[in-house]
């Protein structure tokens, strides 16, 4: 019996979602009285896990696997589910994770619940509460095979403490047969993800313009935040389709929201109700957002942004 | 190049979510229904390659009668058949083995799903199918390119995008990026009139297995009203949003 989260890396690093798996995966453990083993591959220092409640963690170190591979990290989490007899498997809601999801519940043949908010409401049968509809409703789900998996949405159960010393150990698999073949990889190391993101701002149509986009770019910097933007404004090409957030863009769970110039049509919030704060700043009192936002200023952005900005700056100053 | 359009059929977005039956099933009193829009965007995709590549496009459906309206929206906007496995779509494996199923018998060279569903959001039946299937598999796809039995698919990642190249047959997750908003189809007059004559083929379930068993449902609390803050004293947001949401 155990307990097994994927602990996932990048360049060495495990990632903030790596921590709040195995927080959630030591809360699954001891309601069923289990220990908690990760997975990772090329983590430079495995052992950090033991801060989380992780005991073991099986550790792979090969060069080749640098680059994520979903058909070999199924295989991998499946041959150390078996080795370690784990019941439970616990994954985060990263891009990377949610491709091996649906893999691995295939190849296990196990029951899975995507977008978990919270510890098993029940451990016999084991239950689960995973969001549906979008985040505007809860639904119970009763996992029924003997492995069983469990997605967890990002940013719901939050990262918890509970140090222990974790055991490492080197682990190894021979690699899937894998017919899909990496030819380039374009992302952003200087700007923080949307999906990885504390705060993320957001600009819409109020902005005007692609060229008022500095006000967005500037607070964004202000917070170490991640620029996000509505529909409109990628339909018109002002921003790049990969900032758009909403429901058919990409969704944020970030701990702050920030809308700036964003109505806020039922398809974008949608897509941002799992933030935990939500601020709009828009011209309309009568714009839908704020109805959504816990936070509101109703002004011109042109005038609300580098107010904002310098008041940020002046709080930073003073509690750094 | 056989294709197979892997549709939901799902609330529209705008819909009021309530739930009947002591909250154990969703009230469908009211609510209209349409193509998942993930979905949409794969199908879009998929008349793109009928009509630059020769492709024949089907696409398939897990549910009962009421979600026939859906399938022969995607036959008038110019799929060739539809087919519905006659079925309550129980669990995410019930769904990606009946469509394995179809899937087999019918030798598809690409299935095209979305990455997920926007009711139940799961985003899992498209990789159990490549799965049951052994086939290759990209989720949350932005971008495909097929020539001969070469594909080359382009994946959303956190922070980025990326190209991977691989061969038929292929499962993917799609989304908007494989076609843009702009380029989905109404269907017209014409579409509507075709696709009363197109088939619509019902097949019976293979099997019962299912791996989960929903229980019932709940709402969030109400939101609380929002806190209005004067555009001439941005100081009292800064603090609000330090001392009282701890967010800063």
């Amino acid at each position: 019996m155990s307990v097994l989260l994927y602990a996932e890396t990048e360049n060495g690093i495990f990632k903030k979602a790596a921590f709040e798996v195995a927080s959630y995966a030591k809360g699954v453990a001891d309601a069923l009285g289990t220990n908690v083993v990760a997975v990772s591959v090329n983590a430079n220092d495995a052992s950090e896990l033991g801060k989380y409640g992780v005991q073991k963690v099986l550790n792979i170190s090969n060069e080749s696997l640098n680059s994520f591979k979903a058909k070999t990290y199924t295989t991998i989490i499946t041959e150390a589910a078996k080795q370690e007899n784990s019941d439970v498997v616990i994954l985060s809601s990263s891009a990377n994770s949610k491709y091996i999801s649906g893999l691995l519940a295939g190849q296990l043949k196990a029951a899975i619940a995507s977008n978990v908010v919270k510890l098993p409401v029940s451990t016999s049968p084991l239950t689960v509460e995973r969001t549906a509809f979008t985040n505007k409703a809860f639904q119970q789900t009763v996992l029924n095979t003997d492995i069983k998996i469990i997605s967890v949405s990002s940013n719901a159960y939050g990262i918890i403490e509970n140090e222990v010393t974790a055991e490492v150990v080197d682990f190894s698999v021979s690699p899937a047969d894998d017919s899909i073949e990496i030819t380039n990889i374009d992302k952003a190391t200087d700007k923080v993800s949307i999906a990885d993101a504390e705060v993320v701002v957001s600009g819409g149509r109020g902005l005007k313009g692609p060229e008022n986009w500095n006000l967005i770019e500037d607070l964004a910097d202000v917070l170490g935040a991640a620029t996000a933007c509505s529909k409109p404004v990628s339909d018109m090409g002002w921003r790049p389709h990969d900032e758009h957030v909403g429901q058919t863009g990409k969704p944020v769970a970030s701990n702050l929201y920030i809308a700036i110039g964003i109505s806020g049509a039922i398809q974008h919030l949608a897509g941002i109700n799992a933030s935990k704060v939500k601020v709009v700043i828009n011209t309309d009192p009568e714009a839908p957002f704020f109805k959504a936002a816990d936070y509101g200023v109703v002004g011109d952005a042109f005038e609300v942004v580098p107010e904002l900005i310098e008041k940020l700056k002046a709080f930073k100053a003073s509690n750094a | 190049m056989k294709i197979l359009v892997c549709i939901s059929h799902v609330p529209d977005t705008t819909s009021k979510i309530n739930f009947v039956e002591n909250d154990t099933q969703f009230d469908t009193n009211g609510v209209s229904f349409i193509i998942n829009p993930n979905d949409e965007f794969g199908l879009t995709r998929a008349m793109w390659f009928k009509e630059k590549q020769g492709a024949s496009v089907d696409v398939i459906n897990v549910g009962d009668a009421t979600t026939e309206p859906t399938l022969r929206k995607c036959l008038a906007i110019g799929a060739d058949n539809a087919i519905r496995v006659n079925a309550t779509p129980t669990d995410s494996f019930f769904v990606a083995s009946q469509i394995a199923e179809v899937a087999k018998s019918g030798n598809y060279d690409l299935i095209i799903a979305g990455r997920e569903s926007i009711d139940y959001n799961g985003g899992v039946v498209q990789g159990i199918l490549a799965e049951l299937l052994g086939a290759n598999f990209v989720n949350t796809c932005v971008g495909l390119e097929v020539e001969g039995t070469t594909a080359t698919a382009i994946r959303e990642i956190d922070g980025g995008k990326e190209t991977l190249k691989t061969s038929l047959p292929l499962v993917i997750g799609g989304q908007k990026g494989l076609v843009e908003e702009s380029d989905l189809r109404i269907p017209n007059m014409r579409g509507i009139m075709m696709a009363r004559k197109k088939p619509l083929n019902v097949v019976e379930p293979t099997g019962n297995e299912t791996h989960t068993t929903a229980g019932s449902f709940s709402k969030p609390e109400p939101k609380g009203s929002v806190t209005l803050v004067d555009a001439s004293n941005i100081d009292q947001l800064v603090d609000l949003l330090h001392k009282e949401a701890k967010v800063i």
